[in-house]
């Protein structure tokens, strides 16, 4: 009874939770008649790709949904690469090192964090405006470079304390020199960190959407990442509700896909089995 | 003429990489680097410098700039160098406070953290209490949905809430018009019922689309420290006649109060400025009634012609108002021992 009653709310959770996706999934299917039906269906009575085909042949705005795509990729990619290995180089040094500065750093980073982007798009607006990275995917994959870095330092931080330090000297103590110790024994290790920090600097670049509004201009959509294409393809097209939940589906399955692939990672025991008794 | 390496220097924990022993002089260049690098502890400041140029050059920097903008008159004239910055005081700051808009915005931004962040907590907090009670399988299904949730794309979850709150075609108000008219349904209010065109309705929308993307995070944080709790004193309890009510006040939440103060002091400073939902679901911020701090920071700033002296100022007020609520973020966190 008590089970049954637990269970019941879990459902309710689980389907309270699900339906704005389903609902956009499911539009995405729906040909135009029964988006603007009298009586909507939660599934698609008569399933279509067209909205698909609309949105990857760019005949709605006339650009394919890959330019954008293409673009998303590449300023993630290369955010998620570059805060990965600037976070892990000082993570280790705040992890492995007492020095001065050091409690002030942390302490940085904690504010740092809380600044509100509204206000520092527009120094780095004109910044990037004199440097000419307006309008450019590398300006954009930077900017998310720095942003993911506190976030990712604070984490791998401790990754990289868990590593027990007698590994490390049983290693130097049969002759590895400093990199090796790196390769072999301590980045093994602390993977699982990476992958848990790339999780979040991954959501936040595929996410990011005051920078790109504001460096990308709409003269150049050929630029846009895909939070800017969504909408910017929601103003061109307001009522064409298939496309737009079409492509904002397309946008979605990134972070799905790439979440459900880490997640067993991320579970994964730390130092499982690295150090016994 | 080998030196001993000194080991076990104070202040300094042991590392095996930094105890390599020194090298004799006529070395390579590069063993001599390392020498000079170890003997001046070094390393640290090697590994966090390149870290330091991205936060500094992106980060850092730019607050400083809107620090010095919101004293200037810095325009459309000063961003193309046709004039040059002029100083002028306190001038946006004045500017600033005699705009009603301002008011307006600031009280929109405080009214709906003061709704939103309570509404996501306390459904957080339930959902991470549920998953916990579950069974082992329904626990991972329930929790995997939420996940879903949290992993939608903010953009994406704006757009899907914009369409189910379409006037012309959304589901909302074709299920609203058909419930009865005693429970505040009927076709007379609400077909055809634009939630985007003033304030009330466009923040009953934000609301529900913030707690949706927000108490993921909040149910698995929860659910976390949950597990850490020892069943025994739940049982202790249990067996002394506490009521679930009772167990909650009485265990839960007193160790688990670290962490429901991080989640608070998070997600004020996250809902107070929120920018990328209301903007989209106001459609680029066209009614000023909706705006909230965060819109009119960036509508100040960008809007024609741009004022980044008074967006500069905004930004200030803004700023400070989030970190007064940060140094109790960090207070909070050095508390648990989150700088060691």
């Amino acid at each position: 009874m008590r089970a049954a009653a637990l269970n019941a709310a879990g459902v309710l959770v689980a389907v309270v939770t699900l339906a704005p996706i389903v609902w956009m999934i499911s539009t995405a299917f729906k040909p135009r008649t029964e988006i603007f039906s009298l009586t909507p269906h939660i599934l698609p009575a008569h399933p279509t790709v067209s909205n698909f085909d609309k949105v990857f042949s760019g005949s709605a705005i006339g650009i394919s949904f890959w330019t954008f795509f293409k673009n998303s990729l590449y300023v993630t990619g290369a955010a998620v690469l570059a805060s990965s290995l600037l976070s892990l180089l000082a993570a280790v040094a705040v992890a492995r090192f007492r020095f001065k500065f050091r409690t002030t750093f942390l302490i940085m980073l904690l504010v740092v964090q809380m600044l509100p982007q509204q206000a520092l798009v527009i120094a780095l607006f004109i910044n990037f405006r004199a440097l000419n990275l307006l309008d450019s995917l590398t300006g954009l994959a930077l900017v998310y470079t720095a942003f993911a870095l506190p976030i990712s330092i604070w984490m791998l931080r401790n990754f990289v304390a868990a590593v027990p330090r007698e590994m490390e000297e049983a290693a130097a103590i049969d002759g590895a020199g400093p990199a090796r110790i790196f390769w072999r024994i301590l980045f093994p290790l602390i993977a699982p960190g990476l992958v848990a920090t790339s999780v979040f600097s991954f959501i936040y670049a595929w996410n990011e959407y005051i920078f790109a509004l504001t460096f990308l201009s709409p003269n150049f959509p050929a630029k846009f990442t895909l939070p800017i294409y969504v909408t910017y393809f929601m103003g061109q097209r307001s009522s064409d509700w298939g496309a737009i939940m079409a492509a904002s589906t397309l946008y979605t399955i990134p972070p799905i896909v790439f979440f459900l692939l880490v997640q067993r990672r991320m579970a994964r025991g730390l130092v499982a089995g690295a150090v016994k008794g | 003429m080998t030196k001993l390496s000194t080991q076990d220097r104070p202040g300094q924990l042991g590392r095996s990489w930094d105890r390599a022993p020194q090298y004799p002089a006529g070395l390579p260049a590069g063993a001599r680097i390392g020498t000079f690098v170890r003997r001046h502890r070094l390393a640290p400041y090697l590994l966090l410098i390149p870290a330091l140029i991205g936060v500094g050059w992106l980060i850092v920097w730019p607050t400083i700039q809107v620090g010095l903008f919101s004293f200037q008159n810095y325009g459309i004239l000063q961003l193309a160098g046709v004039a040059p910055a002029r100083w002028v005081g306190l001038a946006n700051f004045t500017a600033i406070f005699k705009d009603p808009e301002f008011w307006v915005s600031l009280r929109n931004s405080c009214v709906f953290a003061v709704i939103v962040v309570p509404l996501t907590l306390v459904t957080g907090t339930c959902v991470g209490l549920l998953l916990n009670r579950l069974g082992r399988r329904m626990s991972v299904f329930v929790s995997a949905t939420t996940l879903l949730a949290w992993a939608t794309p903010t953009v994406a979850a704006t757009v899907i809430f914009y369409w189910i709150f379409n006037p012309d075609g959304g589901v909302v108000d074709w299920a609203l018009a058909r419930l009865p008219t005693w429970l505040g349904g009927g076709a007379a209010t609400w077909a055809g019922f634009n939630w985007m065109s003033s304030a009330l309705p466009v923040y009953t929308v934000a609301t529900l689309l913030l707690v949706w993307q927000g108490f993921p995070f909040i149910a698995v944080s929860v659910l976390a420290g949950l597990k850490t709790v020892p069943g025994e004193m739940y049982e202790a309890a249990r067996v002394d006649g506490a009521g679930p009510w009772q167990v909650f006040w009485k265990i839960t939440y007193p160790l688990l109060k670290p962490i429901f103060l991080v989640l608070l002091l998070l997600s004020v400073i996250w809902d107070f400025g929120v920018f990328p939902q209301l903007y989209i679901l106001t459609g680029s911020g066209a009614n000023l009634d909706e705006y909230n701090l965060g819109i009119y920071v960036y509508q100040k700033a960008f809007s024609t012609p741009p004022s980044y002296g008074l967006g500069g100022a905004l930004a200030l007020v803004l700023t400070v108002i989030l970190l007064v609520i940060t140094v109790g973020y960090v207070r909070a966190s050095i508390r648990q021992g989150a700088l060691q």
